[in-house]
């Protein structure tokens, strides 16, 4: 199964501080441990909020909205894609991460939706519909 | 945390350090079959102590602990044993602690190494192809012998006794434990790479069974070669072989239609091709090319792979391209199948008459007498002449030869498409 694995923002982040050296060379070792064990299929790190906008949706009407925005806690700061066999060794490995932040921080783990889990909901018109979306979205 | 909660991370994180742990050990006994049984005496300790002390900081280092305190106490209890029953005299006089001091001097050596060496040794030709496999997934896997037999699928008693055989034979071989360099190390690295793309087709096309894939023995395999590309990054072969799997792996969710029944390549969704792996495919084919292993037989059909992964649609397929990776493959790796898939691709290219004019000397092989993709494609190649009846036939004889009742459905309708 796949997880996506989310660094959560704190002040820190957000004031866009830089990681230290030890932890910038404890982060590399962990994605090298990552890597090693074949779990590692992508990650990144996302620039603070005050780079970014939302956009609000509400009926017809769409709303853009500046960041950086208030909600640290909630906001992302980076996030992992990991190839495990089940939550619990997600969840170990995330254990084994360096904390990513001076001072204390939470890191999410969300599985990932396979095809199978829409299987049901699907009819045969919707599902083509996505299809079509992800096949633009695609190329190659 | 309730007791199984404890229970479940303690095995959870014993299955994160085992294939080291063992790898570890196995370098110090020259042994894996006592190295796995170690392991798990280390993982009956933790199962008892952690709940009351808490998972340690460093599991794995505790675990090598505990299991190198055994180790060493066994070696001990023979050696007291040996020296009871052995005469007394001057060229036996005991040196009690210089093996002990190599064996843990030895421990100290690269972990990577020892991986690779405990790779290499579960991947041994000595053994049969599906005992290695077994022993792999279950050594570097950390797979319980009721998920391998799952995934094969076997009784768990079958695996269970090639696991033991498998390790009696290692132990009776009396193999060097080590990476192999040198002139046997192509072929010990081909040894390797065959048993991991074996797990990976019984996920990707099971052969058979009442399903077509199993994505999560794909997963195994995807799994093992990224960990062999991690400690080989220099082989082009291993590279040519991840990307084969990770191309082929984008297609998992396409393969199938909802009633089981197969999709051939041409006919599917290609919205459905995971595009996160068909660009870790197309970086690690890269790799391999630039490593100079354009022309291994993994990285050619990874290469043909690509070409599928990079069409939008499966008219916009270079054929030719890929018939003249065929051209390359057949002269590289000359086999059957590659001949009947060179005709395939001909037909894709050049019209249906061109793969039939190629299937005669493919048709003459021994070895495909009882596989069904030979007759599935050359009435294909009928079909599409419109020599229906023909057609028929040859569609009919390959659902009587393919054990899997999927495909075996799929090419019952092909027949019946072709009329009465």
């Amino acid at each position: 199964m796949r997880v996506m694995v989310l660094v959560k923002a704190t002040k820190d982040s957000e004031a866009g501080l830089m990681p230290s050296a030890e932890l910038l060379e404890a982060m590399g070792k962990y994605n090298e441990e990552l890597a090693n064990a074949g779990i590692m299929l992508a990650g990144e790190g996302l620039k603070p909020s005050s780079n970014g906008k939302r956009i609000a949706f509400d009926g017809a009407s769409r709303t853009v909205i500046d960041g950086p925005f208030a909600e640290t806690r909630e906001l992302v700061a980076g996030y992992w894609l990991w190839e495990v066999r089940d939550m619990a060794e997600a969840v170990e490995w995330v254990k084994r991460c360096p904390n990513p932040m001076p001072g204390p921080s939470e890191i999410e783990i969300r599985p990932i939706y396979e095809m199978a889990d829409f299987a049901e909901a699907l009819t045969p018109d919707i599902s083509a519909l996505h299809d079509r979306v992800r096949e633009k979205i695609g190329g190659s | 945390m309730a007791a199984t909660d404890i229970h479940r991370t303690i095995e959870t994180v014993f299955r994160i350090e085992q294939a080291r742990l063992i790898a570890g050990l196995a370098r110090m006994l020259r042994d894996v079959g006592r190295a796995e049984e170690l392991a798990q005496d280390a993982l009956v300790i933790a199962l008892s102590e952690w709940p009351r002390t808490g998972v340690p900081e460093k599991p794995g280092a505790w675990l090598m602990a505990t299991a190198k305190r055994r180790a060493i106490d066994d070696i001990r209890h023979d050696r007291m044993r040996a020296r009871k029953h052995a005469e007394i005299g001057p060229d036996l006089a005991p040196e009690p602690d210089t093996g002990i001091a190599d064996m843990e001097a030895a421990m100290d050596d690269d972990i990577g190494d020892e991986l690779l060496s405990l790779i290499f040794t579960a991947c041994h030709p000595v053994l049969s192809p599906e005992a290695r496999a077994a022993l792999t997934l279950r050594l570097i896997g950390g797979l319980t012998t009721d998920e391998i037999a799952r995934a094969f699928p076997s009784s768990e008693a079958t695996v269970a006794q090639r696991i033991v055989r498998a390790k009696k034979t290692l132990a009776k071989a009396g193999l060097a434990y080590e990476v192999p360099r040198g002139p046997e190390r192509q072929e010990r690295l081909a040894s390797v790479l065959e048993v991991i793309y074996l797990i990976f087709n019984e996920g990707y096309a099971a052969t058979a069974g009442e399903e077509l894939i199993r994505p999560s023995l794909c997963a195994e395999a995807l799994r093992l070669g990224r960990i062999v590309a991690r400690l080989m990054p220099d082989e082009p072969e291993v590279f040519g072989l991840l990307a084969l799997m990770e191309i082929q792996a984008s297609r998992l969710a396409a393969r199938q239609g909802p009633d089981g029944v197969p999709i051939p390549l041409t006919e599917q969704n290609r919205a459905r091709w995971d595009r996160l792996l068909i660009r870790r495919g197309l970086a690690a084919l890269e790799r391999a090319e630039a490593l100079g292993g354009a022309d291994g037989p993994y990285a050619l059909q990874a290469a043909l792979a690509a070409c599928h992964a990079r069409a939008r649609r499966a008219d916009e397929t270079d054929w030719r391209r890929i018939a003249g990776l065929y051209d390359t493959l057949l002269a590289v790796r000359p086999s059957p199948v590659v001949a009947l898939n060179r005709a395939v691709a001909y037909s894709m290219a050049l019209g249906p008459e061109a793969g039939l004019a190629l299937l005669g000397e493919v048709e003459r092989a021994e070895a495909l007498r009882s596989y069904a993709p030979l007759p599935a494609a050359k009435g294909d190649f009928l079909f599409r002449t419109g020599r229906l009846a023909e057609a028929r036939a040859q569609f009919e004889r390959a659902a009587a030869l393919t054990r899997n009742g999927p495909e075996r459905a799929f090419l019952l309708g092909r027949a019946a498409a072709c009329g009465p």
